[in-house]
């Protein structure tokens, strides 16, 4: 890494370490009331202890799970629909036009019709989860394959291959990197919707946790589980561009 | 062959057509679906009694003046961020450590602090429009053409009259295009806040008629929510289209 670059770094986590040392002035001197602001000590202390007793590890993978089985479901599901959908135009002038209708729709608002086909379950949960994910790998899915360069399916055509050939040679490398950043997004929607499912349903995870914290004014758990949910965020979206960069690697090395 | 605008609406009325014969076929006692007519008729009578047009009310008027506020914060730092680069560079590890927070972890803290009620929804609507505001001007801004900064240099232009004249009519297709996103995003976090927690607006109204085993109403407001959001994207769309040109909607690939 360039030296000066390094220096930036650094400034910059000095003035991150600033904010939090402002941060803990302002809890000490009471300016806000330490029963909706607890200090960074108090919070970190509480995060130390979590962790210690075990219990927050517990909602931590609580979380975690419900946001993989959502995702997990989407992703198979997004991308099979998409292809079905993407790779056929007759399907495209059908189908699209529904789903541009629906890509707007908040996605919460399936909640209730989720609780009232099946109750305040895990089962909810994970439908609502996967519902809400599947759109941006869906739409990034037909997106990509329907911009395919046409040559390449002559290609195909005329070497004969068959549709599920084309498919897997042709259409999916090429979309790949549509479906990648669908499948980036998604994630940070599958997180988002696993803490509202967990608030409502009292599921267990973060979600239910924070919860409980702000009810009974623990607000130092509180703080600690808001800032785990924000290290999950951070970092399934790391994760998330590191993998797309990895994976698409053969197209920045090709030109 | 049909007509490519009446094909994209074969599939929704063949659905709605197949779900009431299958309703009335088997005379359907649901808690979560309910006959096409049914809805139809519990959204003319939610229209008539006037719940709809609050509940709707209530949750425009939480998404947009998060999304103003929200939009404001994040638009002037955007500014600030895209034009001094010493000070982009020592904000960037703490908005990167903050923006990864899901908007909706705020909403018990935003509880405990300022109870049920507009307030609460405000706040969290406005810290979730904050950072696809303020990303997107810094990169519009921080993308200007370094000619241009020049101009203003070389006219002598004080850094209001800087900022007035060249950087933001220069950056404003992209901050429109950030505009957008946010208020999607505004709308989506306010439903969503109200079916998580907050007793106004259009998902509180939509909880309370799942609760009440109306599954009629319950789709209705569904659909109402739906189409709200789509006219919204649909009116920012053309919007955007009509007032930066099709150039516009380059790299608009969200």
């Amino acid at each position: 890494m360039n030296r000066s670059v390094l220096y930036w770094r650094a400034a910059s986590f000095a003035v991150a370490a600033g904010f939090i040392g402002l941060w803990q002035f302002i809890a000490d001197q009471r300016l806000v009331s330490p029963v909706f602001l607890p200090g960074p000590d108090r919070a970190w202390a509480s995060l130390v202890r979590g962790f210690a007793s075990g219990d927050l590890l517990d909602k931590l993978l609580g979380t975690l799970e419900h946001m993989a089985y959502g995702w997990f479901v989407a992703s198979i599901a997004g991308i099979a629909l998409g292809a079905m959908i993407g790779s056929s135009r007759t399907m495209r002038s059908y189908v699209a036009p529904s789903l541009e209708f629906l890509r707007p729709l908040p996605v919460s608002a399936v909640i209730p019709v989720a609780i009232a086909m099946f109750g305040l379950t895990q089962t909810m949960a994970l439908f609502v989860i996967a519902f809400g994910a599947i759109w941006p790998m869906l739409l990034a899915t037909i997106h990509g394959f329907a911009a395919v360069e046409p040559r390449l399916y002559e290609v195909a055509r005329s070497l004969h291959m068959s549709r599920l050939a084309v498919i897997f040679k042709i259409a999916l490398p090429s979309a790949s990197p549509d479906i990648l950043a669908g499948m980036r997004l998604s994630v940070t929607v599958a997180l988002i919707l696993s803490v509202v499912c967990e608030i409502l349903a009292g599921l267990d995870g973060l979600g239910h946790w924070v919860l409980l914290s702000a009810r009974s004014f623990r607000s130092a758990d509180l703080f600690a589980g808001v800032m785990l949910l924000g290290v999950i965020g951070y970092l399934t979206a790391l994760a998330m561009s590191l993998v797309e960069k990895r994976l698409l690697k053969w197209r920045s090395s090709g030109h | 062959m049909i007509p490519e605008r009446i094909k994209a609406f074969l599939l929704p009325i063949s659905i709605l057509a197949l779900l009431e014969i299958w309703a009335r076929a088997v005379d359907l006692k649901s808690d979560s679906l309910a006959p096409p007519s049914a809805i139809a008729a519990a959204l003319v009578k939610a229209f008539q009694d006037g719940s709809m047009l609050t509940a709707t009310r209530d949750t425009l008027i939480s998404a947009f003046t998060g999304l103003s506020i929200g939009g404001a914060v994040g638009l002037a730092f955007g500014i600030a961020l895209g034009i001094f680069h010493i000070f982009d560079r020592l904000m960037e590890v703490t908005i990167e450590s903050i923006r990864p927070i899901p908007s909706i972890a705020l909403l018990p803290i935003a509880l405990i602090a300022l109870g049920f009620g507009y307030r609460m929804e405000i706040t969290i609507v406005a810290f979730a429009c904050v950072w696809p505001i303020l990303i997107l001007t810094r990169a519009a801004v921080g993308g200007i053409e370094p000619r241009l900064i020049e101009v203003s240099r070389a006219l002598r232009l004080s850094p209001a009259d800087r900022v007035r004249k060249i950087i933001i009519p220069a950056a404003l297709p992209r901050i429109f295009l950030a505009f957008r996103l946010a208020a999607g995003i505004a709308l989506i976090v306010a439903v969503t806040v109200e079916i998580a927690i907050n007793p106004i607006g259009l998902g509180a109204a939509i909880m309370t008629a799942q609760q009440a085993l109306r599954p009629d109403l319950m789709l209705a407001y569904l659909f109402w929510i739906g189409l709200i959001g789509y006219l919204l994207n649909t009116a920012l769309m053309l919007a955007q289209r009509h007032l930066f040109g099709r150039a516009a909607l380059v790299g608009d690939s969200a």
